[in-house]
């Protein structure tokens, strides 16, 4: 674990060890939930709930890269280790996603901020050496770029489906890829999220603190309100058409194209039996050899792994997609025809 | 294939695998490695593991393989089922295919065997005599093939090289046997990355999936500041040097290329991902689990040898990579295409019985297009 500054861990709240600085701070959960100058935290936590269900980020107490008063730091950290204390009583699985993701966002403004921070050298390195710690992203600073090895950053930017975040479309140089402070830090955004899910899923759930009750059921029928339901029309996308027409043609799919049919229908619920037929047309059938494959795409063979659709994008560079209006950005077949109600 | 020619091909691949155990060498970290092996007519049989050459060449001698294969991952228990074999790290391996090409010699050496009645054609989807179109093509890849395939093997070299940090040392080119190159890549920072990972390298070593604004081409706002020079690395350097041409014109076209507009512009980037993208195999790279032909193992589709090219330029597979004896033997041909081994002249032949070298004889049962007398 890194040495942090004050400073440091109401940034990066996530970084503290709670129940330790709890009790290196001399309190203990109770007090929370019974002193009444105590019991403010506990609104603030709520709030800062309230504020990263809806999507926006925490504002906090700091005052650019410091705490604005001395005695704001251990609020601006307390109010962090309550918020999952009560999401953790409140059991809801909604509200903890969406408050890692906006405390990773939160995060993140800071380490762009400690990255880009060229007068004090110490802030640079510690947002460096955060990132190398709980990511393995090996960055170094050269001149006004931080580069990281290319096989760093394909390991996080193929999470991406912009097209941007392609290796293509970024600076590579003597294998490293150049990146802005901000683009470093947007890359491991998703793991610091997956990091702060991570932390607050394996913290131990504490039995009811008197004091706490009110919030906790508040933030419960909070998170009815973010249930959705999603209804298919059923319909085919174009891509899926297209490859259906072409092996009913008699003409030949290549590889990519059957990978992506097969995968797009096995995710449909439908079975090997009732896939194979489709595959009778092509050039060079053989039964065995479908039955066999599409066994293994549905992992009911071979290593044990079902093997998913294919990205639009990826579709994209294999000359597979056929995009029309109604694909409505989707990034994955998948999709297709999918509304929120 | 008749059992008459399988028999002819196994004796003449024995007697290869028997005389040449020099070329046929295991990798290193063998035994970590899975290996596989196919006979004629028959299935895949992987999953095995081998201690040294000494084991290897057993299997040969006993087997009598038509292709063996060995993976360029390596594993903690190599001979057990996939999901047990606890993968650990994977060579890089890419894939150089004549037949990729889109070359416009393609047409004239490439033949259609009909599957259902066996008739043999000039290159066509349907069969001349029965119209099926369960067509299986066979090509004898010309000067041409080769001589493009390793122009992409020099690109790949250079954007590896270049880009990407490669030692050159550790770039080890293979004739693959039949239409073009398989080349490893040993000991780089690639060595762990899995699949996915490796689908992006192959985007970027195609130049596929650019967008404009990578080479200075913005919807709004534009500015010609933002497109690349001549001096520089990566993609941004190689399509200066495409699209300008020459320094002197960067300006002109810059200017032409702003009055055309973004769309076009992606136009323009497709014909140079076209051009100068490296025509690899994608799913041969993103594979991690593939077993590749072995290094100094024949290839059953042409009964040459995957062997290692060390001078790229000077190679020519048809006199090098060919190491089947030259006692004659007879057989019924019809190749009506004419083709060059160890600097000699065969065919065209429709329907004749001929005398000839094995290794022609081979190279044509090979490509089903003669059989045994």
């Amino acid at each position: 674990m890194l040495a942090l500054g004050q400073d440091e861990i109401a940034k990066y709240p996530f970084l503290a060890d709670a129940g330790q600085y709890l009790k290196d701070q001399g309190f203990s959960l109770e007090q929370f939930g019974s002193d009444p100058d105590l019991k403010q935290l506990i609104k603030k936590a709520y709030d800062r709930i309230l504020v990263a269900a809806d999507g926006k980020i925490y504002k906090s107490d700091l005052d650019g890269d410091h705490v604005s008063k001395e005695a704001a730091l251990p609020r601006e950290v307390f109010s962090f280790l309550l918020a999952i204390v009560l999401l953790k009583l409140s059991g809801m699985h909604t509200l903890i996603k969406r408050f890692a993701l906006a405390e990773a966002r939160r995060a993140e403004k800071y380490l762009e901020k400690d990255l880009a921070n060229i007068s004090d050298e110490s802030k640079n390195q510690l947002a460096i050496r955060v990132i190398d710690d709980l990511f393995s992203v090996q960055v170094e600073k050269s001149d006004d770029y931080f580069i990281i090895p290319v096989s760093d950053y394909l390991k996080h930017s193929i999470n991406f489906h912009e097209r941007e975040w392609k290796l293509i479309n970024r600076h590579v140089e003597n294998g490293q890829v150049f990146l802005s402070p901000h683009e470093t830090v947007r890359l491991i955004r998703k793991e610091l999220g997956t990091y702060i899910n991570s932390k607050i899923i394996n913290a131990k759930t504490p039995t009811m603190i008197p004091g706490f009750e009110d919030s906790v059921n508040k933030l419960v029928s909070l998170s009815k309100k973010f249930t959705t339901y999603t209804v298919t029309t059923g319909e085919y996308p174009p891509c899926v058409k297209h490859a259906i027409d072409i092996l009913e043609k008699g003409e030949n799919l290549p590889h990519s194209g059957r990978f992506m049919l097969a995968t797009f229908l096995l995710s449909k619920g439908q079975t090997v039996q009732q896939i194979a037929p489709l595959f009778k047309n092509a050039p060079d059938y053989n039964e065995r050899v479908t039955l066999y494959q599409l066994n293994h795409l549905a992992g009911s063979s071979g290593s044990g792994t079902q093997y998913s659709c294919p990205s639009c994008e990826k579709l994209k560079t294999q000359n597979l997609c056929f995009a029309t209006s109604e694909c409505d950005n989707i990034i994955n077949p998948l999709q297709f025809g999918r509304k929120k109600k | 294939m008749q059992e008459s020619d399988i028999q002819f091909l196994e004796n003449s691949f024995k007697k290869y695998y028997f005389d040449h155990f020099d070329q046929i060498k295991v990798p290193e970290r063998t035994s970590e490695r899975e290996f596989g092996y196919q006979k004629f007519n028959s299935g895949m049989t992987r999953h095995i593991a081998i201690k040294d050459d000494r084991e290897l060449h057993l299997m040969l001698i006993q087997n009598i393989p038509s292709d063996v294969y060995c993976s360029n991952a390596y594993y903690t228990f190599p001979n057990l089922p996939m999901n047990e074999k606890d993968w650990k790290e994977a060579d890089l391996i890419f894939d150089i295919d004549a037949k990729d090409l889109n070359l416009s010699c393609r047409e004239s050496h490439t033949l259609s065997i009909c599957n259902e009645c066996s008739e043999i054609s000039k290159n066509s989807s349907q069969c001349s005599k029965c119209n099926s179109t369960k067509i299986e093509k066979k090509s004898l890849p010309c000067k041409n093939c080769i001589d493009a395939s390793k122009i992409e093997v020099s690109k790949l070299s250079e954007v590896l090289i270049d880009d990407l940090a490669v030692n050159k040392e550790n770039i080890h080119v293979y004739f693959s046997g039949n239409e073009g190159f398989h080349v490893y890549v040993y000991n780089s920072q690639f060595q762990k990355i899995g699949s996915r990972e490796r689908s992006e390298l192959t985007d970027y070593i195609l130049l596929r999936g650019a967008i404009p604004e990578t080479f200075g081409m913005k919807k709004l706002k534009q500015d010609r500041a933002l497109f690349p020079d001549f001096d520089e690395k990566g993609w941004r350097g190689r399509f200066a040097k495409q699209v300008f041409g020459s320094k002197s014109k960067r300006s002109k076209i810059i200017t032409e290329l702003l009055a055309n507009g973004y769309a076009s512009f992606q136009k323009t980037l497709d014909d140079v991902s076209e051009n100068i993208g490296v025509k690899i195999d994608p799913n041969v790279t993103m594979d991690i689990h593939r077993i590749f032909r072995l290094p100094g193992s024949i290839n059953s589709k042409s009964g040459l040898t995957k062997i290692q090219c060390n001078d790229l330029t000077k190679f020519d597979p048809y006199t090098e990579a060919s190491f089947i004896s030259d006692d004659t033997v007879e057989v019924f041909a019809n190749c009506p295409i004419e083709f060059k081994l160890k600097n000699k002249k065969f065919g065209p032949y429709i329907n004749e019985k001929i005398t000839i070298p094995t290794f022609a004889a081979v190279y044509m049962i090979c490509k089903k297009l003669a059989r045994i007398a």
